[in-house]
């Protein structure tokens, strides 16, 4: 694990804390979104440098991780069918169905590839014109525009076989749902920084606006996660709730309009079910009915199958910063990165993966003690500082 | 996953009515699409995520974003196989090690 000494920057780090701990007066909880930024956080031990009383919570921001069970199920068994080409990304490979994954069945005579990118599958699909091509598109905003490319060239070349299993969610509608839940402990939330460069952030600000939480759309490195931490907790000290972009040299409100042009051509909103959180109204997206020939659900008779997950496992609350991995009996031991239980320990985005990726399922620490703190409320008494 | 990650582009041309390029990441050179970001040229860093530019960044910081990528072992992507050898495809297995250290059972 790194510490402060190792960064690069270690001087603005710590001007960033000690202001940190200048302003703070309370306890906060705030919620990092991205997968990426988790497996930062957790790797340079960022939520062990924080104050005392300054949470960071882990969010469902790993799309590999929330894909539902019985989604995978369904991509298996396609997978399995003898004149299929499944194609996914590698961080599908994996992830365990209800019978094995997707490399037990490749090492069964299945026919799976990993692709680099989806446009591969046009490639696989003219190389093997006998064979129905399907991939498996998941993901959020950020791979969307990829995965839609695919649906519209396919059509565009009149290609018959290729097909799209599509599993896309959203990152707003995930924020309203934990956000619009009793149980919520969130005040403030580090956005997804890749995410909004494709998307902007304008959706957000509603959103920040009827809940009274700040969201800091922030990068992934140490220092922009201490940067976007700091920020939220000024607003949060300061009694304001407004969407602020820490990752400006990246992106802006506006996003990349080009690519939200053609994902509005290709796919519309729908309710999502989410693995761990359950079905989430308005929060992913399917193809559109002019894309019904390349739509793999519509194409293959898979719409049936339906998972129940393992009652033991926490994902749901941990996912909606409720729980910490360390609150779960089965963490790091009968669920790990091998043998994953549910949505935290697939995928090494995932909360529980990384806490256990880098030993921290060896002995609660930093953090963890300092989950037992409850926080105050939002809305009750800010506005006042030190 | 959602993590792009930044490359220098060092040729750009069409194919099948695509604006292509191919795109330097450290010593890997990929093909991505630039649909999304038309007005590139050769010699700029985009951010590529899954075969495809969705912003573009200066020099200064593609390069302090890949070195920190590669420090969180966020490069898995480029390790997928090139489509023409997927047929092959013993890149599975060399994936597979590459994301987790371990050897196929």
């Amino acid at each position: 694990m790194k510490y402060l000494d190792e960064y690069r920057d270690g001087a603005v780090a710590s001007t960033i804390l000690a202001e940190m701990r200048r302003i703070q007066t309370r306890p906060w909880v705030l919620m990092e979104v991205c997968g990426g930024q988790t497996h930062s956080i957790v790797k340079n031990g960022i939520d062990q440098l924080l104050p005392e009383g300054l949470e960071l919570v882990h969010g469902p921001g790993c799309p590999v991780c929330v894909t539902p069970l019985e989604m995978i199920d369904k991509a298996h068994a396609i997978a399995r069918l003898p004149d299929v080409i499944f194609c996914s990304f590698g961080d599908m490979l994996r992830v365990p169905g209800s019978d094995g994954d997707l490399f037990t069945i490749k090492s069964s005579g299945g026919d799976v590839r990993i692709v680099y990118s989806p446009l591969d599958c046009l490639k696989i699909a003219r190389a093997n014109p006998s064979k129905q091509i399907v991939f498996f598109a998941i993901g959020f905003e950020t791979t969307a525009p990829a995965n839609a490319m695919l649906a519209w060239r396919a059509r565009e070349e009149h290609m018959t076989n290729v097909s799209l299993l599509v599993s896309h969610v959203l990152v707003p509608p995930a924020l309203e749902a934990i956000l619009a839940s009793p149980e919520n402990r969130v005040q403030g939330f580090l956005g997804p920084g890749h995410v909004c460069a494709v998307m902007g952030y304008s959706e957000y600000l509603p959103i920040s606006a009827r809940y009274k939480a700040p969201i800091v759309v922030t990068g992934f490195e140490p220092l922009d996660i201490l940067e976007g931490t700091l920020m939220t907790v000024r607003q949060l000290e300061e009694g304001r709730a407004v969407v602020e972009n820490q990752y400006s040299r990246i992106l802006n409100q506006t996003g990349n309009l080009p690519a939200q042009a053609l994902i509005g051509k290709v796919f519309e909103v729908t309710d999502r079910k989410w693995r761990g959180i359950g079905t989430i109204p308005r929060s992913g997206y399917r193809l559109r009915e002019e894309f019904a020939a390349h739509d793999a659900e519509k194409l293959f008779d898979v719409a049936e199958i339906a998972t129940l997950e393992p009652e033991i496992c926490i994902s749901g609350q941990i996912l909606r910063g409720i729980k910490k991995p360390h609150d779960c009996p089965a963490f790091g031991t009968l669920c790990t990165p091998q043998r994953p239980l549910g949505a935290t320990m697939v995928s090494a985005e995932g909360a529980c993966a990384a806490y256990y990726a880098y030993g921290r399922h060896l002995k609660p620490q930093g953090a963890d003690a300092l989950h037992r703190i409850d926080p105050t409320p939002i809305g009750a008494g800010t506005g006042e500082r030190a | 996953m959602c993590l792009a990650i930044p490359g220098k582009v060092v040729e750009t041309y069409d194919r099948g009515g695509l604006r292509m390029a191919r795109v330097q990441f450290g010593g890997i050179t990929r093909e991505a699409c630039l649909e999304y970001l038309p007005e590139t040229q050769s010699g700029e860093y985009v951010l590529v995520h899954v075969g495809f530019a969705i912003s573009r960044v200066d020099e200064a910081e593609a390069e302090r974003t890949y070195q920190a990528l590669k420090e969180l072992d966020q490069l898995n992507e480029l390790d997928a196989p090139d489509v023409d050898e997927a047929k092959a495809d013993p890149t599975v297995s060399r994936f597979i090690k590459a994301r987790t250290g371990n050897e196929i059972p």
